[in-house]
């Protein structure tokens, strides 16, 4: 049964440690359709931790996620991998053409995405034309903007951001996060950002979650949490 | 030279033995001075070696009266060896010496087994067990090979495979790449060894047949079997073994929990 239908994410005391290292503990917050989160705190804090366990990239030790209202154990992990997609802070390109990083994902179900899909989706995040270029020759934040746009060709329900603006340059950084706003804010998607810059989390977020060692230390709307600092 | 100083079979032996040490150990010795450090692995190995291969001649020398279902058993025993020596290559992968022996027994031991069955191995003592050895260390060596590559390339491409399971990829195909890349590099000794038959190197097996009375065209034919038997024991080793790794390392959530720290 549906645990909460308005939060489309929803962490329930989640936390994980690994032997007694404890890299979060009891996280609690719910994000509804078509908001974003940003997930802020120094380095070490366990925001890419938690980041992990919404994508079940590694598995609770304690808590769960509901997605959509469900435990999100329950789903299959390939297809709540799809539907909750991940940036993560380097863009892991796969050798080949930019295409067929698009095509990776939509292929893993036996499903293959038109040229026009390609060509819509790599307009989305500025890089028209780069089709059947290889990914070798792509600069750092050309390589970001691909790794966002194969996320994007999964169709997800919601959008996992690791950092992804924190290995470019200033120039890169600007344009990554143009792309970012125009896809996920002005797309309606949900979205949960990890940044240590909070000036880029009230740029693009409604609300904030604050990590100090793996735990919360604040969370809220952006501009309360913002006040509190 | 050594022949005119020593007259005795086994002291010539123990005087070719102190030379051949001496010219490997220089070649250690020659890398030092590069950075490059294997004294003590080198000089551990070789003198493992020396010790087991004479106690194996003792073996033999015992083998000759033992009746043939015995060479089971030591078969049996070299496939745990192999296994156990195989698996340190794999440091970290949960459950490597279990993995290693399981493939090493189901690779080479099923080439084995098969091949005696269709007569093409001697199921006398004195041949199934020194032609059965081959199989089993040469299973080793590539498992080996397989297992470390396989592990070197998972850590460090440990992004890469994320990113293919976060996109949806199930573990099969997420380090696919890394399994095939593996497979292939373990493999390249066995290749050469096949390719470059009678060219480059003239096997020790063909020369005690020939020795021991066989006809040369016959015995450089069973050379070539030996060859695509060890090819083939290997390769099914290294196939098993990876599978084995890719089950391991794993959760059943398709969560990759093989990390560089564990390793």
């Amino acid at each position: 049964m549906p645990e909460n239908s308005a939060a489309i994410l929803k962490a329930d005391h989640l936390g994980r440690s690994v032997g007694t290292r404890i890299l979060v503990e009891d996280i609690n917050f719910e994000v509804p359709a078509g908001r974003v989160l940003a997930i802020a705190g120094p380095s070490g804090s366990g925001k890419t931790s938690l980041l992990r366990l919404l994508n079940r990239l590694d598995e609770p030790t304690a808590g769960t996620v509901y997605f959509e209202g469900f435990d999100y154990r329950s789903i299959a992990a390939r297809e709540l991998r799809r539907k909750i997609g991940l940036v993560t802070q380097r863009p892991f390109l796969f050798p080949g053409t930019v295409a067929d990083n698009l095509r990776f994902g939509p292929a893993q179900r036996g499903e293959s995405i038109s040229v026009q899909k390609i060509d819509e989706l790599l307009r989305r995040v500025g890089l028209e034309g780069y089709s059947s270029r290889t990914v070798t020759n792509l600069s750092g934040g050309e390589a970001q903007r691909v790794s966002f746009a194969r996320t994007l060709a999964n169709s997800p329900s919601v959008l996992l951001l690791d950092e992804p603006t924190s290995a470019l340059d200033e120039e890169s950084r600007v344009g990554v996060e143009a792309v970012i706003r125009n896809t996920v804010v002005d797309s309606n998607l949900t979205c949960v950002l990890v940044t240590h810059d909070m000036s880029q989390a009230v740029r693009l977020a409604q609300s904030a979650l604050v990590l100090d060692s793996g735990r919360v230390a604040r969370y809220g709307l952006i501009t309360e949490v913002l006040h509190a600092y | 030279m050594l022949t005119r100083l020593f007259h005795s079979q086994l002291e010539l032996g123990l005087a070719q033995a102190a030379a051949a040490f001496i010219t490997a150990f220089a070649v250690v010795i020659f890398g030092r001075r590069r950075g490059i450090h294997l004294e003590r692995e080198t000089l551990i190995a070789m003198l493992r070696g020396i010790v087991q291969i004479v106690a194996v001649g003792f073996v033999l020398l015992a083998l000759l009266q033992a009746p043939n279902w015995s060479s089971g058993f030591l078969l049996a025993g070299m496939i745990v060896a192999a296994g156990s020596i195989s698996a340190r290559r794999a440091k970290g992968i949960p459950g490597a010496f279990r993995i290693s022996v399981t493939a090493v027994a189901l690779g080479a031991g099923s080439v084995i087994a098969f091949m005696t069955g269709l007569g093409v191995i001697n199921a006398a003592i004195t041949s199934l067990v020194p032609v059965g050895s081959m199989l089993i260390a040469n299973a080793m060596n590539t498992n080996g090979l397989a297992l470390n590559r396989l592990r070197s390339d998972i850590i460090g491409k440990v992004g890469e495979i994320e990113t293919a399971l976060a996109l949806g990829a199930d573990a099969k195909t997420s380090v696919a790449p890394y399994m095939q890349a593996s497979l292939e590099s373990s493999l390249i000794p066995a290749i050469d060894s096949l390719r470059s038959l009678g060219i480059v190197w003239i096997p020790g097996l063909m020369a005690g047949m020939l020795l021991s009375g066989s006809r040369p065209i016959y015995a450089a034919i069973y050379q070539f079997v030996v060859l695509a038997m060890i090819f083939a024991a290997s390769g099914l080793t290294a196939m098993i073994s990876a599978l084995l790794v890719r089950k391991r390392i794993f959760s059943p959530a398709d969560q990759l929990i093989l990390r560089a720290d564990a390793a």
